[in-house]
């Protein structure tokens, strides 16, 4: 059946976002997510509810044409222990989902691979690659960089990459079970440390989901503080990984010059709201810092200047014949293997996935305000260089409008605790992808559940696609090409 | 070549003076001087991510930059503990990373300095509370200095490293 049918007999979740939420029976549970695949959908999310004395149930978000459709299916308690059908024939990236789920929850999908995810007292089995010559290469947890910890396992013959096996989970907080019972006016501050590096984007889906469900109007002003806060981390991000893909492909002067970018815009952030990073700046009802006119001014004047010196470098990226060659091909995630991996994002839309939430499902300020939805076809470390560079130019341009057209009026208005047992769901564009955040409410103006969900989840098995038939040395700059979040997915 | 050599031309040197050792920050042992003598002419650093949200990290990269110039301090991250003077570690401890953190302390020679870094790391901070994390570093393995702050500024992060290398004011 059409995704639209299935779409018209939702129910709508009041928000900003446009999203319908839909209780389902397990046999219509794999039918949706099968309809959502032959429509080119993608599942956003999948997480595990269970309260102690009520009934487990299992929800599928997922991307569609009209919005975030999101179904529920009920798992009566009692009996046998709950279960449901997995999705991972359908969506790959189900398949981890299901098993942190389990880990989180001890509701198994029907998934033959159960292999722990999150839980790691228990032993855990890589495959192993058989062969003449293949051995087996194990990195990590701890890195030789700054960078966070996870376990990568190489199958190779010389130096070629076979197989590549993630081991993540060990960042794992329990996150999920802390937002439970925390005052829901407050979890805007935990979601900003699902992903530091998304911070605003966390934070912002976070509040749309509970705004929604309170019915609060934001003012015009706050929304136009969101978007700058949300391509401040754009910029910064991408400033960040630019340099970085420079320096791993052995050109130290690009990391040099893009942190030194980097740096001049977090000062000038700095500057205007009193923070480098823009943690605990989105909060329930607006925004926690506001600018003058000539702050506004003055910031608009550095991002100029940023993205004046990144087109510079650009060239001297295109022109650098040792860079040249360790971009390209490197990495390659062709559009069709992105397709059916269902890949999000940035990562994405270097290989032709053209999503973009602030484009196909506008909400203030966006709606007013036209994104250019960068796309490339080719796939390699090249493909995501070219993103980054072109989302910092159009970050640049966005950023130029919001400050300098800032409405006027409040920055926050308050918000009301939302009832016991209302659903509300947020989704952002942040720099990786879309981030979503699931909110039930529970009572006395607590949270019930919280499911925050970062691209990463999608991201990192075609990370395990894109480093095949590389060499182990390229590794670093592929995995830097893509950036995915370890706490984001470790929750 | 010719745009790369007149672009590092045109910027010219942007590094600043480094930070004077604080005090405030010591919440552990001070170096003997002769100790202190040697580290302060190159010191190698292996960071931990011990459960941070990445937030930490993104200062601690900072670093690195022309403005703030480890290297120009003699400070080096190195890839193994083996080699290192100074962990500096991040987030609150998980359950997942205790063994590993305990594993990479196990494996640094004397004087083995730990600086904690950030709000989860000082005190266990939004992170710590989280029901499968052990709260702030000390809770695992020895802290020297630690340096506050959500995350804390690349500047205060230099200050709490000299600080643990310097001995007793
Ligand atoms: S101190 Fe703040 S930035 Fe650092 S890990 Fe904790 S929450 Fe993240």
């Amino acid at each position: 059946m059409p995704v639209r049918r299935w779409w018209e007999r939702g129910r709508r979740i009041p928000g900003a976002l446009s999203a319908r939420g839909l209780g389902v029976d397990a046999e219509q549970w794999p039918q949706v997510a099968r309809d959502v695949a032959a429509a080119g959908g993608v599942l956003q999310s999948l997480w595990v509810s269970r309260e102690p004395g009520s009934d487990a149930a299992v929800y599928g978000a997922y991307l569609t044409d009209p919005g975030v459709l999101v179904t529920e299916l009920t798992l009566p308690a009692g009996g046998e222990p709950p279960h449901y059908r997995g999705l991972e024939d359908i969506f790959p990236a189900a398949s981890r989902l299901q098993r942190a789920a389990f880990d989180l929850s001890g509701v198994r999908s029907s998934d033959p691979d159960c292999r722990p995810w999150l839980d790691h007292t228990s032993p855990y089995e890589f495959v192993r690659v058989d062969g003449e010559g293949v051995h087996e290469i194990a990195v990590g947890p701890v890195h030789a960089g700054t960078i966070e910890p996870g376990h990568f396992r190489f199958s190779v013959v010389g130096e070629k990459v076979l197989r590549l096996e993630e081991r993540l989970g060990y960042v794992h907080k329990g996150l999920e079970q802390r937002f439970s019972g925390l005052p829901i006016l407050q979890g805007h501050r935990l979601a900003a440390r699902v992903s530091g590096d998304s911070a605003v984007a966390f934070s912002w889906a976070y509040c749309q989901a509970l705004e929604g469900m309170s019915d609060c109007a934001l003012p015009p002003r706050a929304v136009w503080l969101r978007a700058v806060c949300l391509e401040l981390e754009r910029l910064a991000n991408h400033l960040g990984d630019l340099g970085a893909l420079g320096n791993d492909a052995g050109f130290a002067f690009g990391l040099a010059q893009f942190s030194r970018l980097k740096e001049d815009l977090l000062r000038a952030v700095s500057a205007a709201f009193g923070r480098r990073y823009l943690f605990d700046t989105v909060l329930p009802g607006g925004i926690a810092v506001d600018v003058s006119t000539d702050a506004a001014r003055a910031l608009a004047e550095v991002v100029c200047a940023v993205c004046a010196e990144t087109l510079e470098l650009r060239a001297i990226y295109e022109e650098h014949e040792g860079v040249r060659d360790r971009f390209t091909g490197a990495g390659r995630l062709e559009p069709q293997l992105a397709a059916k991996l269902g890949v999000i994002g940035l990562v994405g839309r270097a290989s032709g996935q053209a999503r973009d939430v602030r484009v196909d499902l506008p909400h203030p300020p966006y709606t007013e305000l036209p994104v250019a939805k960068i796309v490339q076809q080719g796939g390699d470390v090249a493909a995501r260089a070219a993103v980054r560079f072109a989302e910092v130019q159009e970050s640049g341009r966005l950023l130029e409008r919001l400050l300098s057209g800032l409405p006027d009026g409040e920055r926050a208005v308050a918000v009301n605790a939302p009832a016991d047992g209302a659903f509300g769901i947020g989704l952002i564009e942040g720099w990786r992808g879309p981030v979503l955040v699931a909110l039930q409410a529970g009572p006395e103006g607590s949270i019930r559940r919280c499911h925050p969900h970062d691209p990463s989840w999608q991201n990192w098995p075609a990370l395990e696609y894109a480093i095949l038939d590389n060499i182990v040395p390229d590794f670093p700059l592929i995995n830097k090409s893509f950036n995915l979040s370890y706490s984001g997915v470790d929750l | 070549m010719l745009k790369t050599l007149r672009k590092i031309a045109s910027i010219g040197l942007v590094s600043e003076t480094p930070p004077v050792p604080d005090e405030l920050l010591r919440v552990g042992r001070a170096l003997d001087d002769r100790i202190a003598a040697v580290l302060g002419r190159a010191l190698c650093i292996r960071h931990v991510d011990a459960g941070s949200c990445n937030g930490c990290e993104l200062e601690i990269q900072a670093l690195g930059n022309p403005y703030y110039n480890l290297e120009g301090c003699n400070i080096r991250f190195v890839a193994s503990p083996r080699h290192a003077d100074l962990l500096l570690v991040t987030g609150p401890v998980v359950k997942n990373m205790e063994a590993a953190l305990q594993r990479v302390y196990a494996a640094t020679p004397a004087p083995k300095l730990v600086v904690a870094v950030g709000e989860c790391g000082c005190t266990g901070g939004a992170l710590g509370e989280c029901p499968a994390a052990l709260g702030r570093v000390s809770n695992v393995i020895p802290v020297d200095v630690a340096v506050p702050g959500c995350p804390p500024h690349p500047v205060r992060i230099l200050q709490g490293i000299l600080t643990a290398l310097s001995p007793a004011a």
